[in-house]
């Protein structure tokens, strides 16, 4: 049987946002990178990204700058962020997103030839470089584009299954080809997890089949610490209708540009209930809202416009009572803003063109013409794996994080815009990070104990008999989802957490008596079943963690317990492999903020 | 219930038929779910690539009745009913398996192509100024999802297999779209005419019939670059003239 052995100094994880600019970074250092992906070069989640990237540029409002940008993540994440890392974010985007620039991207501009930047939900400011609703395409592939010359090696659809250490260090990754079926052993100074999210652990997800989580689940079971694993952000406008098509997103961009939020009866409900911690941002008014869209500088924010969580939740809400739109959702128009634009029809079609054509191919709306029905949709992670804020290194040595599956940066609740940001921030620094590590340290040993089972974990779903009646991995998958959608979803409680937890438990028996049929040649069947245990992992890291926060905050928030508590407001919720294999749940108290930043808060706040 | 029959190309490089499969048909439904519901529930092991069922990744293309189209954009009911649905795999492509083609040439002709080189910025801060009207044409081309549809369908490269001299009509809006940004010092234009073969083109416009992101490829991308090339062949002083005004 093939393995075939490769070596380098930086092995990275996956090709989305994160692990291309860590790619291009380590490269541009001199070091020898492998770049590996589950599915094609530019083909990873971060390609589906609409809105924009956050960077306080201050083109459109010249009052922006990186203090207030600071302070809104901080309130976005319910001050449960890592400053240190809020701060370099805020700090570094601007000159991250010029880089891109330089690459050759092509951002909408300003009228004065400026890169334009477009409101969103919790930014004070229009902060958030864009290219029409088409953001993440233009940023992958100017990402790809120069990355292709910069001499690293990419080994496409390849999925890792499991990290190889050396002692305490984690020294390299086993994986396979999906195309033949081959395995591939890698070894290396340092390893960057650049994974993504786990989005397909529920039922209505806008995430792709890649979104298992497993840098999350890799990480974890090479012992380093998963935190905020409780905080799963459940976008609010995702497509209801077909059902098809459920789940796919609708980006936030359509609120930006002046979409109101609307109920059965036609009320724009989210003007009802604006929390206190923004209260005096948000405009009292639609007409002050549609002011604020238009540029007028006096104006607040439209109360769609505030933090995901809370929409999500009042759109919940408007169903749950009864005025819900025919499918399940409530209504979302930007049709209306024809009474106040001229050509509004052609602005619409020139600012939102993938949501008019998404809309027209697959549900037969016009959204220059009739409203959209729209409901929450699981959307992104904020949890993932804890980082040093200055170098992205995980807690376990020679293991690095960086994008969704890294955790710190956004908290309870993650503003829209801040991702695309997150993963050139950190993958510029982790890539730069890991290549001094490894330049440092040097290449470890690799064990051939440990290949030798992880050859053996991953083939074991083709060799073993089938005991389930040929229902296969794929129905264990769709079990989960719908488990974890109804018990572990937008809203949660004691008891269903609770069963949730035995449920993840008794589905990972099952998951171990599925087998597949057919051979390792591009078998989505096996793919499936290996990929099901990261999915099983990371769900059982959100129940806990989920049943550990006896709070509301952010996008957690509990039946049982429906109060922001200042006690929790300290501490973060820890997990860990124990050494009897089991997952330990524990509480961290937060670092004390640094003065200097408190005061910003304080200032912005 | 509805059900709809599909006949889907399984096999590999060595090779294949169609293999029959009915399917729930529900409403809305597209292509590709039908594709993964026969996956799920008849074929654990029917492979196909996607990602973003939104027409937004260009992986899952294919060919549904003949037609080049992405599957994941492709609605069941705007098929005709009397008859079973063909989806098989691209055919400008060697096949992998079943309907996943083997599309790493692409990645080796990108390689090849000079990569942008922006003139000197013109801000401290390291930025330019540029306008919108300026670069409306360049984001057109620039909405490319890399599908290779349009690679499928060209006859040069489908039917002549001049995968050696012709790079075909994606990676020729590749090189407008660095060729008309504003920003760009580079010269692609003797590279075009000789090793990338743009004069293989006779314009038939079937690429641009395909383009799910509606890229005008022939009139916008391909005309232009074939006039610019005749150009250049003619007149170098041209090209001296845009280098300094950078129009
Ligand atoms: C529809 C949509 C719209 C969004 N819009 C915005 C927006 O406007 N602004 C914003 O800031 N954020 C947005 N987000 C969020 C943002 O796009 C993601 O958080 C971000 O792209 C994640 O990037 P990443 O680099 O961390 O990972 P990804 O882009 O998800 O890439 C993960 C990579 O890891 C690889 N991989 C995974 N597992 C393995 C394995 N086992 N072995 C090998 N490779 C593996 C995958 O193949 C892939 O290459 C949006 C998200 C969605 C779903
Ligand atoms: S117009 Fe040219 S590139 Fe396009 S399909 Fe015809 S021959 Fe090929
Ligand atoms: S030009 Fe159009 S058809 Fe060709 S690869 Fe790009 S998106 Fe696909
Ligand atoms: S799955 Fe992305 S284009 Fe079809």
């Amino acid at each position: 049987m093939e393995v075939s052995r490769h070596e380098h100094d930086v092995l990275i994880i996956g090709s989305g946002g994160a692990g291309l600019r860590a790619a291009i970074e380590a490269s541009a250092g001199g070091a020898s990178v492998a770049l590996v992906c589950k599915s094609l070069l530019g083909k990873a989640h971060t390609v589906m990204a609409e809105g924009g990237i956050a960077a306080a540029l201050a083109n459109v409002d010249e009052r922006d700058r990186w203090e207030i940008h600071f302070a809104d993540t901080m309130r976005g994440g319910q001050y449960l962020s890592n400053w240190k890392m809020a701060e370099i974010h805020a700090k570094e985007s601007p000159g991250r997103v010029r880089e891109l620039e330089e690459w050759g991207a092509v951002f909408d501009r300003t009228k004065d030839g400026k890169i334009l930047q477009r409101n969103f939900g919790g930014h004070a400011h229009p902060r958030l470089a864009h290219v029409g609703d088409r953001t993440g395409l233009e940023m992958i592939r100017t990402l790809q584009d120069h990355g292709v010359h910069q001499g690293f090696d990419d080994y496409q659809e390849c999925t890792v299954t499991r990290l190889l250490k050396d002692g305490e260090r984690v020294v390299g990754a086993f994986g396979y080809d999906r195309e033949s079926g081959n395995f591939r052993v890698f070894q290396a100074g340092a390893v960057i997890l650049a994974t993504g999210g786990l989005g397909r652990a529920f039922k209505i997800t806008s995430n792709s089949w890649e979104c298992t989580g497993d840098g999350h689940s890799l990480g974890y079971h090479a012992g380093a610490d998963l935190i905020d694993m409780e905080f799963i952000q459940f976008h609010p406008t995702g497509m209801v209708w077909p059902p098809s098509v459920r789940g796919i997103l609708v980006t936030e961009g359509v609120r930006g540009e002046g979409g109101a939020l609307t109920n059965s009866e036609g009320r724009r409900f989210m003007y009802d209930d604006i929390p206190p911690l923004y209260v005096n941002q948000t405009a009292d008014t639609p007409e002050e809202g549609w002011r604020y869209v238009t540029g007028d500088r006096d104006a607040r924010r439209p109360a769609e416009l505030l933090t995901r969580d809370h929409v999500a939740r009042c759109i919940v809400r408007e169903v749950k009572e009864g005025r819900g739109s025919p499918h399940g959702g409530v209504f979302l128009d930007i049709s209306w803003i024809k009474e106040k634009i001229p050509n509004g029809a052609e602005h619409i079609k020139r600012k939102l063109p993938a949501m008019y054509h998404q809309f027209k191919a697959l549900a037969d709306i016009d959204i220059t013409e009739e409203p959209m029905e729209v409901g929450p949709t699981t959307h992104y992670v904020m949890g993932g794996l804890r980082v040093d804020p200055d170098t992205q290194m995980c807690t376990v040595p020679g293991l690095f994080a960086a994008g969704e599956c890294a955790a710190g940066l956004h908290g309870a609740n993650r503003l829209g815009g801040n991702s695309l940001s997150d993963l050139l921030v950190f993958g510029q620094r982790a890539g730069k990070y890991a290549a001094a590590y490894a330049n440092e340290h040097g290449r470890g040993t690799l064990e051939e104990a440990q290949i030798e089972e992880a050859r053996k974990e991953a083939l074991a779903p083709l060799e073993r008999q089938d005991q389930t009646d040929g229902a296969g991995p794929y129905a264990v998958q769709f079990e989960l989802q719908d488990m974890m959608q109804e018990k572990v979803g937008i809203v949660r409680e004691e008891g269903t957490l609770s069963e949730a937890v035995e449920e993840i438990a008794a589905l990972s028996r099952r998951a171990d008596l599925t087998g597949v049929t057919g051979d390792r040649k591009f078998n989505p069947g096996w793919h499936t079943a290996l990929d099901l245990r990261h999915l099983l992992t990371n769900s059982e890291a959100c129940a806990r963690a989920a049943l550990e926060r006896k709070e509301s905050r952010g996008a957690h928030s509990r039946v049982d317990f429906p109060d922001k508590d200042k006690e929790w407001g300290g501490f973060t919720v820890v997990l860990k492999r124990g050494s009897d294999g089991n997952m330990e749940v524990r509480r961290d108290a937060l670092p004390p903020i640094r003065e200097d930043l408190q005061k910003i808060i304080e200032e912005h706040g | 219930m509805a059900t709809a029959t599909l006949e889907i190309w399984r096999g590999d490089a060595t090779g294949g038929e169609f293999k029959e499969y009915t399917t729930e048909l529900t409403e809305g439904m597209v292509v590709l779910d039908a594709i993964h519901q026969v996956q799920a529930e008849q074929a654990h092991d029917l492979a196909v690539r996607w990602n973003c069922k939104a027409g937004k990744c260009g992986s899952c293309s294919a060919e549904v009745n003949g037609q080049p189209k992405l599957m994941c954009m492709t609605r069941m009911g705007d098929l005709p009913t009397d008859r079973p649905i063909t989806v098989e795999p691209m055919k400008a492509f060697p096949l992998v398996k079943d309907l996943v083609t083997d599309v790493s040439w692409n990645d080796e002709v990108k390689k090849r192509i000079k990569p942008f080189k922006p003139r000197p910025p013109d801000f401290e801060d390291g930025s330019w100024e540029m306008h919108q009207s300026d670069i409306d044409r360049v984001q057109e081309f620039r909405k490319c999802i890399e599908c290779y549809l349009c690679q499928d369908v060209c006859h040069v490269l489908r039917e002549h297999h001049m995968h050696d001299e012709f790079i075909g009509p994606r990676f020729l809006v590749y090189n407008a779209a660095l060729e008309m940004h504003p920003l760009d010092t580079e010269d692609r234009r003797e590279d075009l005419r000789k090793s990338q073969g743009i004069g293989l083109c006779n314009i038939t416009k079937c690429c641009t019939t395909v383009c799910p992101e509606g890229i005008t490829i022939t009139d916008n991308a391909i005309i232009p670059l074939k006039e610019r090339v005749v150009d250049q062949a003619y007149d170098p002083v041209r090209k001296l003239i845009q280098l300094v005004t950078g129009r």
